[in-house]
């Protein structure tokens, strides 16, 4: 447990030396509490995320530096280091680099699709009427409440080659014959279904998110906008959008975490097996630890993953601490 | 002038009901097509032109998917491990999200950027040193393996949300109540708690919610003979094919109870997510 301990110090070392400077303070907020309250309220909630996610992310990237297969695993052999090895041989390879491009295309694609249909439906919710509004919110609260997996067998069904309702319906178009059609036969048909489920389950967040928002946004501003001549597009851009820009920064950093993080929808949608073509970066990297065994290289993926993210986690975290900040 | 106005409004209204209809059909027709196929008759199920209205009622699905594989056991599983979840996270989140709102300390910047930070960790990410680990510690195929490690996942979206419902309530309240001679703890007890306690309940359900619906622990943590509730809905497949009727029926068992709960704390959560992100 001794890569437990060593994770402490970095969390840990700010609340020794708060007591000197805390009560120079100048007024602001009440402290009355003396500063050692605060830190016993959060000892609880740190103490279990500092043991339980702390000591598994340092493995996670002492694992990656090492070789650990099954006989590691079975303890037969020690793990031993093996330097950048696993991260040389993962870069290495030409099946990592189409996986992460598949993923970005993927997740990229269901982020755009997402942000402009829940706008667009957003302010189609402003425009329709009361009762209509109503029951496209119970549909969207209910498809949003729906558990991924019931979701992804509910679309496998759908897709369903022989008896898939969705290849019925487009057979019912005129010269059009997709009965027994396979949605699953070739990689980017198939991840086009699994990108529609996503994006399915995905929109009603962000039309319940952008319609609160949109009920901020001043009348009279639109108004004026209009009086000055602005079409709704004019309206819209240079009013609604600027005041709507953090809800859409946060869902949209939001959303590129979640879609870069697919897993069960492909997994599932896949009976467990995914297949080459069908690889995005989480599943790649599952297959490598739990299919071919190699946890070491399984690491090294998901640790290149979350740094691939970095990015887009400290644009939502600026724009989060920006709302933390105000309050 | 402002007849024509009004006509021409009536008009475009009417317009994009239309669009609204539309989109409100495309976006039930899952839902309805699960609840469909799970009420019809088996042998309308499997029908290449299958009808769009329902065929018939009957339940002979459900019966068949309560047979298939034991369902009250990981149902009931699954109600002891989010239950427990969230009992934990809601109490320790409670307290770790007033500290963080409700006081000035140094270094809160910091545990409120390590929250955030552990909440954008991929779940599946630590999938593979979470295996290992519970293997090591002789957990794996217990629940209270899966209980721990769902709290990392509940616990800090619990403290952030609970912070978001906290600075919603005065603290003039308190702080009213501390000049009447209550102590701090008596005035959270008797102030903040009764305005918190609908923000605790949402949370909590959502919190239920996630930790029921999750799927990847479930499946790598627990063998087959104690599978959850979401694992369970893959016994429907085998190598003989996929019963897609009375899998629907499954599916509508779980989904139902979780999305009805859903529809209950949505508008409260909905609020408790956003709140200040337009001021701000």
């Amino acid at each position: 447990m001794s890569a437990a301990d060593t994770t402490t110090p970095a969390k840990v070392p700010p609340p020794r030396q708060a007591p000197p400077p805390a009560p120079k303070r100048p007024g602001g907020r009440p402290t009355s509490g003396g500063a050692a309250t605060p830190w016993l309220l959060l000892a609880p909630c740190l103490l279990v995320l500092v043991l339980v996610m702390g000591y598994p992310l340092l493995r996670l990237v002492t694992l990656s530096f090492q070789k650990f297969g099954q006989a590691q695993l079975w303890g037969f052999q020690p793990a031993e280091s093996v330097g950048l090895d696993n991260f040389a041989e993962v870069l290495g390879d030409r099946e990592f680099w189409a996986v992460v491009v598949r993923t970005i295309i993927f997740a990229g694609g269901a982020v755009v699709l997402t942000m402009v249909i829940g706008m667009l439906l957003a302010l189609l919710l402003q425009r329709v009427s009361g009762w209509l509004k109503t029951l496209i919110n119970i549909v969207l609260v209910a498809s949003w409440g729906m558990p991924v997996i019931v979701a992804t067998t509910v679309f496998k069904w759908l897709f369903d080659t022989d008896y898939g309702v969705f290849n019925a319906l487009l057979s019912k178009l005129p010269g059009v014959d997709m009965i027994g059609h396979n949605w699953f036969a070739d990689g980017p048909q198939g991840l086009a279904v699994i990108m529609l489920l996503v994006v399915w389950g995905a929109v009603p967040f962000v039309v319940i998110t952008l319609s609160a928002g949109l009920t901020q946004v001043p009348k009279e501003l639109e108004e004026a906008a209009r009086l000055d001549g602005a079409g709704a597009w004019g309206v819209f851009r240079f009013v609604t959008l600027p005041i709507l820009k953090p809800i859409v920064v946060m869902l949209t950093t939001l959303s590129v975490i979640w879609d870069m993080g697919v897993f069960p929808q492909v997994f599932v949608m896949r009976n467990g097996h995914p297949e080459a073509e069908f690889q995005v970066l989480n599943t790649y990297s599952y297959d490598r630890a739990f299919v071919v065994n190699d946890y070491a290289q399984g690491s090294a993926i998901a640790l290149l993953t979350v740094l691939l993210l970095l990015g887009v986690v400290a644009v939502y975290m600026r724009q989060m601490l920006k709302i933390g900040e105000v309050e | 002038m402002s007849t024509a106005a009004t006509t021409d409004r009536r008009r475009s209204r009417l317009g994009w009901n239309l669009v609204g209809l539309l989109v409100f059909l495309v976006a039930g027709f899952p839902l309805y097509w699960m609840l469909n196929t799970a009420f019809k008759p088996a042998k309308d199920a499997i029908d290449p032109d299958p009808s769009l209205l329902p065929t018939g009622i009957t339940l002979s699905n459900f019966t068949r998917a309560l047979h298939i594989a034991d369902f009250w056991g990981p149902v009931g599983r699954s109600l002891v491990v989010s239950l427990t979840v969230v009992l934990i996270g809601v109490v320790v989140g409670t307290l770790a999200a007033l500290a963080i709102s409700r006081f000035a300390f140094r270094g809160r910047k910091i545990v409120i950027v390590g929250i955030l930070a552990v909440q954008m960790v991929p779940l599946v990410a630590m999938i593979i040193p979470v295996f290992l680990l519970l293997n090591d510690l002789g957990q794996y195929d217990r629940l209270t393996g899966l209980i721990i490690t769902y709290l990392t996942f509940i616990l800090p979206f619990t403290v952030w949300t609970l912070r978001g419902f906290i600075v919603n309530i005065p603290k003039e309240l308190e702080e009213a109540a501390m000049v009447d001679g209550c102590s701090r703890t008596g005035a959270f007890i008797r102030v903040v708690f009764p305005l918190l306690a609908p923000g605790m309940v949402a949370t909590s359900v959502y919190g239920f919610i996630q930790a029921w619906n999750e799927y990847l622990y479930a499946l790598m943590l627990l063998s087959q003979k104690n599978q959850t509730a979401t694992v369970w809905l893959g016994n429907f497949t085998t190598k003989h094919g996929t019963e897609y009727a009375p899998m629907m029926a499954g599916a509508t068992m779980m989904a139902v109870p979780i999305v009805v709960l859903f529809l209950f704390v949505q508008r409260k959560m909905a609020a408790g997510l956003t709140a200040g992100a337009v001021k701000g």
